[in-house]
């Protein structure tokens, strides 16, 4: 029943660990500044971090882990994903990315869909990511519906439900409204129009399509929310003047909440996006003209979105989104990487880990919960074997509000029957 | 000008008619040139080495691609060639020095597995030339009549330090037709790319896709079995074919052949053909360990060898039969889930295959992939280390070098820097199984074809003029 309850609730309270654990002998990267605490303590306390830094007294009770001087982080945050939604991409049963059929579109609420023993859940988070924003496609209408924010932990799956509007623009977004980009905006104004409407007078708008609108009464509650800034709408768009056409909706509407996905060509429009104060949730590695809305494509388009002064997360590129969000950090090393030739852009070490903490967690509206090592925060902790971003890194423990996560998946279980320093006698199905 | 042109049209007929005069001489009473034999490169390679300067890299750490490491060492490219690799070599007067103190060099990388050029970006329909998905057969098809040569992915991958690569058909059918592997140097026409005397390959695939797309079209093969089954009748077809050829060949060479014995000509039988005799190399895909088991019996049943197997996911649980096989399996670091038969994917799958004694390679079937071949080996490496193993970073580039040139039949030319072999060559800015590190400059046949210091990058025609252009991408 407590499950069910806090399934329903909006934003869940933590399921507490009652635990006191002290990570000592760490290099703390708190993202809250640019430099790690060498020789650092985290102390967490009932699922919450209670102090951090060099000079942190171990209470007698605590259980102490030793990071051996590895590096100590936040639990990444994966700002755009579908990870709990899918089993196999190609199994459709398992599959609840997108309704291509529904009768609904903006109202779908993506939660129902969660399902906390997915396996590419625990596949995740033992590579050090502890949330994820969860987006569900868009499949018959450009609105996709209402994404969330989970845990990746073992305990209650959801952060934060119904936490924002996914909305296709772009190439997809006119196929998805008829065919062009001006049906397109067209679609968008009047279902905003009718949205507003539904807002002034919810008895009074019955059941949307009685009265010729284009928007079930259901979809018109959930974008009443998106026009009156309650929530923030997750805007898929990539090419540059698609872009400046999205950020100039919050003219019209101006308590718009947008957050950019995608944005491919950004870097071009940066200083636009940046006066807008519009975050963005961006993959490193997309570098080809795959489309003729991303011809600007460029590893340095994160970079160059940071220098600019805008907001980014970096997530998982698109084949990634179901079972490879664990690859973030990959992105991010590649990022840094990116400004050592000449041409490219000099991203720090700590805005490449602050792009996969704090950054999301601050689009999100969870900043003051998550992102980064801070006395009150919830304690989503990782312990790395090394530099976080670096390929050869992987995490040594891991806590996902105050819990000890063990770092065994479907996978680990595979390789421990399968590796060829062990021996059966028996076949391997009997082994385990 | 004009004189220049016709002067080369008449060198062009020349060799034409040299070519002709080439043909079997036979004592028999027909002249042989009008009897039919079968050119086996009818769309011969162009490719020559650019223009290259005897270059030495000089303190530089060096993974030689066959497993060997050298730290501060020295690399010496004499006309297209790797010269001399050691601590420290003899230089000739004049050669141009390349400082490489607190960098590292490997050989050109090598990817089996890409569809650059015949899924290019953008990827719109007009450009879906990797796969002719209108039969369950279809080994007439060959990979370079769909490559386009201005893929903007071509260059993406020199960045990358790619030097060879090797373009598939897709995985639709169960005999997807000819692979080409290409020099990763740009070209106006897919000639002007080819590897020179490079074996030909014959792409298969099991599993999903095939029984999947022609069992939905109510077409045989539509399940696991029927796979096996048109394989098996199509191999019964091959044998047959090429006993009618070798009989008809082993006539004109005797001088008693006639033009009624001349065999009807089948060009996707040409392909199975040369597939049994050794010439071309079968290039599985097949994820799954039950079936790449079986395929290995089929192929002992009819005669061939299986190269490599593509993607082999579950490669791990069948090491034994792989090694005992001599057969590669070219493999993803990480991926799986998106369909069943991913499904068992773990990141220790190529450690695991080499561990056992195995040709382990990995591929990228990629175009983002292929940029960082060496990421997804320096991964792999570490999950391995992670388990147990205690596998050398100079070992593990073994899996984007000699073994990846092994997998193609190139490892006498490619793979590893040793005296004689091409001049393929990456200089990187860094340890290249470390994140950071990028290609810095890239030797192909000793000629520079990439510096990202002095920014020359080639820009296909696609991309002039568009936004971006000329970026370091």
């Amino acid at each position: 029943m407590k499950r069910l309850l806090s399934l329903l609730a909006l934003t869940i309270a933590t399921p507490a660990s009652a635990e006191t654990i002290a990570i000592v002998n760490g290099k703390v990267a708190t993202i809250a500044r640019a430099e790690p605490i060498e020789n650092g303590t985290v102390l967490i306390r009932d699922g919450r971090i209670v102090s951090v830094g060099s000079n942190v007294a171990v209470p007698a009770d605590a259980r102490v882990v030793d990071a051996a001087g590895g590096w100590v982080t936040p639990g990444l945050f994966a700002g755009y994903s579908r990870v709990g939604i899918v089993e196999v991409d190609a199994v459709s049963g398992t599959n609840d990315i997108q309704a291509t059929s529904a009768p609904y579109a903006a109202a779908i609420d993506i939660a129902p869909a969660v399902n906390p023993l997915t396996t590419a859940i625990a596949v995740t988070r033992i590579e050090g990511v502890t949330r994820a924003a969860v987006m569900p496609d868009a499949g018959n209408d450009i609105f996709g519906g209402q994404g969330l924010v989970m845990s990746l932990g073992d305990g209650t799956p959801i952060t934060r439900q119904q936490a924002f509007q996914y909305i296709v623009m772009g190439e997809d977004g006119a196929r998805l409204a008829g065919g062009s980009r001006g049906a397109l905006f067209a679609r968008l104004a009047d279902a905003f129009a009718e949205a507003a409407a539904y807002a002034r007078n919810p008895a009074g708008y019955g059941y949307g399509r009685d009265r010729g609108s284009l928007l079930k009464r259901a979809d018109a509650a959930a974008l009443a929310k998106v026009v009156s800034g309650e929530v923030p709408a997750v805007v898929a768009v990539n090419r540059a003047s698609d872009i400046v056409n999205v950020l100039a909706l919050k003219k019209t509407y101006p308590r718009l909440r947008l957050i950019l996905a995608g944005a491919a060509e950004g870097w071009t429009v940066a200083d636009k996006i940046a006066a807008a104060g519009v975050p963005v949730l961006a993959s490193v590695a997309p570098n080809l003209p795959e489309s003729f809305e991303v011809l600007a494509a460029t590893q340095s388009n994160v970079g160059r979105l940071i220098r600019a002064g805008v907001k980014v997360a970096i997530v998982p590129i698109g084949r990634d989104l179901n079972h490879q969000v664990r690859l973030i950090p990959q992105q991010a090393g590649n990022l840094v990487a990116q400004g050592r030739i000449p041409g490219g852009v000099q991203v720090s070490h700590a805005e490449a880990l602050a792009a996969l903490t704090r950054n999301p967690a601050e689009i999100f509206g969870l900043g003051g919960e998550l992102g980064t090592l801070e006395p009150g925060k919830r304690a989503d902790v990782v312990v790395w074997s090394g530099d976080p971003i670096e390929l050869a890194s992987a995490p040594t423990a891991l806590f996902i509000d105050g819990r000890a996560t063990p770092l065994e998946s479907r996978q680990t279980k595979l390789r421990d029957r399968y590796n060829p320093l062990k021996q059966d006698t028996l076949p391997k199905q009997y082994s385990r | 000008m004009k004189s220049l042109v016709f002067a080369l049209a008449s060198a062009a007929l020349l060799s034409a008619c040299a070519s002709q005069q080439e043909a079997p001489k036979t004592a028999g009473s027909k002249p042989a040139r009008d009897l039919p034999m079968i050119d086996k490169n009818p769309f011969p390679s162009t490719y020559k080495p650019y223009a290259s300067q005897p270059t030495l890299i000089r303190g530089v750490n060096i993974y030689d691609g066959a497993g060997g490491k050298i730290i501060g060492g020295e690399v010496l490219l004499v006309d297209g060639k790797v010269a001399a690799i050691g601590q420290s070599v003899t230089a000739p007067e004049g050669v141009t020095v390349v400082d490489g103190t607190g960098k590292w060099v490997t050989p050109g990388v090598i990817d089996v597995h890409s569809h650059l050029g015949n899924y290019p970006t953008p990827s719109v329909d007009a450009h879906q030339d990797g796969n002719e998905v209108t039969g369950a057969n279809t080994a007439d098809v060959w990979a370079e009549h769909g490559v386009w040569p201005q893929d903007p992915g071509f260059t993406r991958a020199l960045a990358g330090g790619i030097t060879t690569l090797h373009i598939l058909p897709g995985s639709a059918n169960l005999f997807g037709g000819r692979g080409v592997s290409l020099r990763n140097v740009p070209g106006r026409t897919v000639q002007e790319m080819k590897f020179p005397g490079a074996p030909y390959t014959l792409k298969m695939a099991c599993g999903e896709n095939p029984k999947r797309v022609y069992g939905s079209r109510n077409q045989k093969p539509g399940s696991r079995m029927g796979n096996i089954a048109v394989d098996r009748a199509t191999w019964a077809k091959a044998q047959e074919y090429d006993r009618k050829w070798d009989e008809y060949e082993g006539k004109v060479k005797a001088g008693n052949a006639a033009l009624k014995d001349v065999p009807a000509r089948d060009i996707a039988m040409d392909t199975l053909r040369g597939v049994l005799d050794g010439e071309i190399l079968v290039q599985n895909h097949c994820y799954r360990a039950d079936e790449m088991a079986l395929v290995l019996d089929m192929a002992k049943e009819f005669g061939y060898k299986v190269t490599t197997f593509h993607h082999a996911v579950e490669a791990y649980k069948i090491t034994d039969l792989l090694k005992a096989n001599g057969t590669c399996a070219a493999m993803w670091a990480d991926w799986w889930g998106f369909k069943m038969e991913s499904y068992d994917g773990i990141r220790e799958n190529l450690p695991f295959v080499h561990a056992a004694g195995g040709c382990a390679v990995t591929h990228s079937d990629d175009d983002l992939g292929i940029q960082r071949l060496n990421q997804e080996t320096a991964k792999a490496l570490a999950d391995g280390n992670r388990a147990g193993l205690d596998i050398k970073p100079e070992t593990a580039w073994t899996w984007i070098g000699i073994n990846a040139a092994k997998a193609l039949g190139l490892d006498k030319e490619i793979g590893s820097l040793a005296p004689g072999k091409r001049a393929d060559v990456v200089l990187w800015n860094g340890d290249p199984l470390s994140v950071y590190a990028k290609a810095e400059k890239v030797w192909i046949d000793g000629a520079l074809m990439f510096d990202a210091l002095s920014r020359m990058r080639p820009v296909s025609d696609f991309e002039l003029g568009q936004p971006g252009e000329g970026d370091p991408k």
